[in-house]
Formats: C-alpha cells, structure tokens, sequence
C-alpha cells in the first residue's frame, strides 16, 4: 500500500530552507519567532545590566544568572496559570477582565480561613490547613467563574459588562471580607506553594528530584513523538522526515536538562543553610554546602496547569468544541454542541485557575490583602495577546499565552534589575503590547 | 428498503405504502412582523427527492431550519414515519436521523476539515481522547467520493475554496447514516465535475431508500433528480407535483406567479384563478 500523499502544494518545488525546516518539523513559525524574542530580550537585558554594574550572568550581567531565571519563572507562574484559561475565553469571542479581582477576593477568603478560623480552631500549623483551604478556595473561584458563565450564556448578557462588574464587585467585596486589613502570616504548609523557605523547608524540590523530573519530561517528549509516529503509521500517513522529529526531541530534551541545570544552580542562600544546619545538625564542610533549590512549586503549577490545559484544548471534545464556537458560534450550534453549557464551563474554569494564582501569590508573598492581583486582568490578556491570541477569537495556544507572560515579565524583572522607575516600565509594557501584536499582524499578512 | 417486497412501488422507486417518511403540517413561523414560513405543509416517502423551490426569500431555508432544529416553530407539527416528534435543537433532530447541508455551509473555519466532519461526534480513543488520526483517515475516504481531487486535509477549512468548503459540508451530512436528509443549495458553489458527482450521490442515497428534501435555483437539476416539488411563495406553499405531471413552464409559473397548473396539487398560496373565483 503506498503511503497517502500529504503534500499540500506539490507544485512549490524551490521553497526557503527554513520554510522546508518549518514545514518537515510542523513547528509553529510564531513560536519560534516568540523564542528569539524572549531570547533576545534576555541577552539584551544582561548586556545593558553588564555595563550598569557587572556580574556573573551568561554575558557579564545580573539577568542570565541562575538566581535571577529562577526568580523569573517563580514571577511568572501566577499570570502563567490564569493565562492559560484567557486563551481559551478569548478563542470563544469572550473576555474576562474580573480574573485579577477574584484573585484578590479568593485569596483573602483563603488567609481568613487560615489565619481566623482554622488556625484557632484547628491549632496554628496543622498540616490540614493548607489543603483545606486551597480546595476551598478553588471551589470558590469555580463557584465565582460559573457564575459569571451564568449571566454570559444563559442570561444574555456580554462577557464583557459581566466580567467588568466583577471587577468592581469582587475587589469589594475582597475588602469588605478584611476591611482593608493585611492577612498575615499564611498557613506554614501553605507559604510553600509561592516557592518561598518556609522555616527551613524551602518551597521547591532540591537537586535529585529535579534531575528526575527533568528526565521524565525527557521521556515524555520521547515517548509523545513516538507515539505521534505510531498514530500516523496506523493509517498509512506520510511520516515526519526522521530527521524533523529526531531534531525535535533532541532539542526539546536539550532545553529541558538546560533549564532543570540553571535552576539547580540556583543555591540556598548561606543564612538558610546555617540554619538549616543548626536545626538537623548537620555539619557544613569548610568550603561551604551548596543546597539546590531546582523546580520551584509555584512553576511546577504552572507547568502541569500549562500540561493540563493543552491537554484539554487539543485532545478532549471540550477544547475542540472551545475552537469550534469560536471560529463559528452559529455552525457548533447547528452542529448540536450545547455553546451555552461549554461557555460556563470555560469561565468556570477561568474562576479556578484564578484561584490557584491567588494561592501562589498570596503564599508568595506570605499575606493576603484587598489589593492583590491589582491590574493582573490586563497582563493576564496582554500576555495572551502577546502569545498570539486573536481577538477575533478561534484562534490561540496555551503554550503561546505562557511564552507571551514569560516575555512581559522578562520586560519587567529586566527593567527593575536596571533601576528603571515602576512608571517608565508600565510606559515600556504597554507599548512592547502593541508592538507585538503589530509586527504579529505585518507578519500574518506576509504569510498570507 | 427499495427492495421491499410487498407494498406499491412508485415507477421511480418511492415507497408510498404506510405513512410519509417526513410531514411536516401547517407550520407557520414569523421574526418580528414577518411571516417567513406560513402555514406551510410538506411531505417526503422513503427514497424519494422532493425539490422545493421558490424565489429569494420565499421561506425555503425557514421552513427546512424548523425541520433540523435550528429555528423553533410558532405553529404545526411534524410527524416522523406517522408518529409526532418534537424537535426544539439539532441534537433532537440529528438523533432521528436528520442530516442537513445549510445554505451558509454551517463549518467552523479554524479547523480543519476532518474536525469539521466530525464536530458534535467525534471519535475518541479508548481513554476518551480525541482521535485526530482515525477521524482523519476516515475523512480522507469520504472526501475520496466527494471531491477526489481534494489534498488539504490540514488546513483551517476557511483556506479552503468555496466548493471545497460546500464538500465537506456534504460530507458531514452524508457520512452518519441519515435517513433524511435537507440539502439547502448543495451544488451552488460546485465545478460541473463536482455537481455531478453530488448528482450521483443523491441517486445513489434515493436508492439506499433516504428521503432527501434538496432546495435548489437550478429548475433542470430539480426536475433531473426529484420525484415530486412542492413551490413556495411568500411564505406559503402554491402547490405540490410529481416531476412527471408538470413541465418546467408550469413550475416557472408556479415559482414567478404563483399560478397553480391543472397537475398540481395547490397549497393555501396558490393563486386562485379567476374560474375559481367566480
Ligand atoms: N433569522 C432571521 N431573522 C429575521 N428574518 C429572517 C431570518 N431568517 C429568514 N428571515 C426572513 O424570512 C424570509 C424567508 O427567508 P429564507 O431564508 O427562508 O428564504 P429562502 O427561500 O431560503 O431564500 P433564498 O432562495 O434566497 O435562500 C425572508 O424574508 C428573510 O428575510
Ligand atoms: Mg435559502
């Protein structure tokens, strides 16, 4: 049997080198171009902190050292997760703009809980505290999620005006719950998802235990490309080149064992180690102990959240039904999908992930107050937008969303490392927003 | 079912023994002040093409909407195989078995075409997946019989040309086994090549005993491919005839006019002609 031709223009025989590369690999031109403006950024960054003051980054500055990556991802999860739901409201023709506003609200609900009830009535500390009041507060940012759902698809009502009620009405709310006080200290188990040491037990899994993620993420990569291969095979398909997907797996295992290297060389800080030392006594050799801190909590969050939403998105009825209303909401009617019953489900989902961004926040920084999540809605979009979300919806990937929040915060930590002024760098934000999505749209139409 | 032995065949292989396939009575549905479909009544036997035609905005699309469950009827009822069923969404109408090709081709854009084939019943994997692969595979066959010529199973159906896109519609509709099944201008974006092969397809559909209510501009094709049509006009249906009873003057007048010939059965919009009336 001869494999079934899969070419889409035979005729285009004299195609780019790259364009070939792009089209053998199926990689995402966009994701690619995204890649080497983060890259850039980065580089830019530790050469421009090289000349203000030195250091022992990559090219000489304070940006690509291990402490400051790792510091990066940790910044970035908590816009990271709430993205990765913005994607697929947005891909639905919707919007949100109460996701920074139900963070703030759940996450003093959860530091009520955990400060003024369980912790007197359960005794402060006790290790079911923090699981507690996490389910909780995810059912209440589901709860809240569903409710704005309610009002989109059963009531009519646009998403917009909802979700900018909710805005107004959840930032009070979250004041009313604590009357503008500051909630603090968080539950001791519960401080460890913002990645921060709780005591001296660090928010993030040491050495050895990255090393082994990092290898089961290797073998994922290996074992999703084999079974691509074997999923074609069945049917009779042409089969990426070997060696498209032998390129791929390299460089995805490549940039994993990268990444787990620089945030294992990321070490405790001499303080904690002492300590540490003091309370198991332990004794610190002379030249000193070097303690990885490696995969953070917070991004192990965002990661499996990431995992988990592209899952959802690409491979189950519920994400390809998101794409098909967004593309045509009229055709997913007349094709007997239930648009109202998914659009709930979606804000819902929106609601949870919230939730979880309210827990690493608050435990990141050890308080809840009113204020938390402030403006969050508007990065939560950028970064979706940036990450090459089409407004016009249908179009979006959750890896693109959380590429697009790495590069807004790359811009942000960059910029506080050089001194700039918290005003100049709103003024830079904003118009890298822009920006991108100008040379996204010259680019779409050069494509085109 | 054509094969059926007992039962009075009808010359071009419609079974007319026991109750219509379809009937829908007396419908009427109005949006604000107008009355797109009005008082209208059909009826379809297994095997059988009944064309309805009319001019623009004469309450075709309407009338068939009501039928698949895009649009909730004011008014009548429909009747499967004899027996009264209710059908207020697509879903509904789907699970008794009625497929429809819209005129607007009803595909989501942004995906590609075995999605679109497949949107609303996809198939999964055993853990529950969506199975990309075999959905396309089995797009690759049906798309085969279409539209042979067809390569670009990859792409967002909207880079796709207006006949391709009009295949895949067709392809959905035909590929789950329909007993009935509505085709709103199937052919209007098609090559000669293609609607032939549509052509074909409905002869061949006529013969696995589906009843196929086809709306249709192209008078030659209808009279081709149907048993009986039924005109409409404003809403409301002139009349219904058998292809054999009537030529295509006839049904031009029954189209422009409204004028109801002597081998038709007239409808509450025919023109009373002044016999009648006096
Ligand atoms: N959703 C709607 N809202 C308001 N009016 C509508 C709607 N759908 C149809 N109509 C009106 O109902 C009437 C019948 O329209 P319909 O689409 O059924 O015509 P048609 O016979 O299919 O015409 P064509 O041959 O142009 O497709 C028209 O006057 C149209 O304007
Ligand atoms: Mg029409």
């Amino acid at each position: 049997m001869a494999a079934i031709d899969n070419t889409q223009n035979p005729g285009m025989a004299q195609e780019g080198t790259l364009k070939r590369f792009l089209r053998a690999t199926e990689i995402d031109s966009r994701m690619l171009g995204m890649l080497g403006a983060l890259l850039a950024i980065w580089a830019g960054f530790d050469l421009a902190s090289a000349f203000v003051r030195g250091g022992d980054g990559l090219l000489g500055g304070t940006f690509l050292t291990p402490r400051n990556l790792w510091i990066l991802l940790v910044q970035t999860s908590s816009i990271a997760v709430m993205t990765t739901g913005m994607v697929l409201i947005i891909v639905m023709r919707h919007i949100d703009l109460s996701v920074g506003s139900v963070l703030g609200f759940t996450a003093v609900c959860i530091g009520t809980m955990q400060v003024y009830w369980l912790g007197p009535a359960l005794g402060v500390g006790h290790p079911a505290i923090w699981i507690i009041t996490l389910i909780l507060g995810l059912a209440l940012g589901a709860a809240i999620g569903a409710l704005h759902g309610t009002l989109i698809a059963y009531f009519g009502i646009p998403s917009f005006i909802v979700t900018l009620g909710g805005l107004i009405v959840w930032r009070g709310a979250a004041w009313s719950v604590i009357r503008g006080e500051t909630v603090a200290p968080m539950d001791k188990n519960f401080k460890l998802i913002g990645g921060g040491i709780s005591g001296i037990t660090p928010g993030s899994i040491g050495a050895t235990a990255s090393w082994i993620l990092g290898l089961l993420i290797c073998a994922a990569i290996l074992a999703l490309i084999w079974n691509g291969r074997q999923q074609r095979k069945r049917f009779n398909f042409t089969l990426k080149p070997v060696w498209a997907e032998v390129l791929l797996a390299a460089a995805g295992c490549a940039a994993v064992i990268g990444i787990t290297w620089v945030l294992n060389a990321y070490y405790w800080p001499k303080g904690v180690v002492d300590r540490w030392a003091q309370q198991t006594g332990a004794t610190i050799p002379p030249e000193g102990l070097n303690i990885s801190f490696g995969y953070s909590i917070p991004v192990l969050i965002a990661l499996f959240v990431g995992v988990a939403m592209t899952f959802v998105a690409n491979r189950t009825r519920f994400g390809r039904y998101i794409y098909a209303i967004g593309g045509n909401p009229e055709a997913a009617e007349l094709a007997g999908i239930n648009t109202k019953k998914i659009t709930l489900m979606v804000f819902s989902l929106m609601g949870m992930l919230a939730a979880i961004s309210a827990s690493i926040s608050s435990a990141r920084l050890d308080s809840a107050t009113n204020a938390l999540g402030q403006f969050d809605e508007l990065y939560v979009i950028a970064a979706a937008v940036i990450g090459g979300t089409s407004l016009a919806g249908g179009l979006g990937t959750i890896y693109g969303a959380m590429l697009g929040a790495l590069v807004m915060q790359s811009l942000q930590s960059g910029m506080t490392l050089l001194n700039f002024e918290s005003a100049t760098k709103d003024m830079v934000v904003g118009c890298v927003l822009v920006f991108a999505v100008f040379v996204d749209q010259v680019y779409q139409r050069r494509v085109k | 079912m054509t094969t059926h032995h007992h039962g009075h065949k009808h010359p071009t292989g419609v079974l007319r023994s026991g109750p219509p396939l379809i009937a829908m009575t007396d419908i009427s549905i109005a949006f604000g002040g107008i009355k797109a479909v009005d008082h209208a009544s059909v009826d379809l036997y297994p095997g059988e093409v009944v064309g309805l035609l009319g001019h623009n905005g004469a309450g075709k699309s309407t009338l068939i909407k009501i039928l698949s469950g895009a649009y909730k009827r004011d008014h009548g009822d429909i009747f499967i195989n004899g027996e009264k069923v209710e059908i207020s969404n697509p879903r509904d109408a789907k699970a008794l078995g009625i497929e429809t090709i819209y005129q607007t081709l009803a595909l989501a854009d942004n995906v590609d075409a075995a999605a679109n084939l497949y949107l609303g019943r996809e198939l999964r994997t055993s853990w529950g997946t969506l199975d990309d692969v075999a959905m396309e595979a089995e797009c690759r066959k049906v798309m085969g019989r279409l539209n042979p010529n067809f390569r670009r199973f990859k792409e967002p159906v909207k880079a796709l040309s207006g006949g391709q896109r009009q295949s895949v519609a067709i392809a959905r509709a035909i590929h789950f086994n329909a007993r009935i099944l509505i085709m709103d201008e199937p052919t209007a974006a098609l090559g000669p090549q293609e609607t032939a092969q549509v052509g074909e397809l409905i002869k061949q559909l006529k013969a696995e005993g589906i009843g196929i209510f086809l709306i249709s501009h192209d008078i030659h094709d209808v009279f081709d491919l149907a048993d009986r049509v039924t005109v409409m006009k404003n809403g409301r249906v002139v009349g219904t005839a058998r292809t054999t009873d009537v030529d295509h003057d006839e049904v031009l007048g029954m189209i422009i006019a409204g004028k109801c010939p002597p081998g038709a059965v007239p409808g509450p919009g025919a023109l009373q002609s002044p016999a009648a009336a006096a």
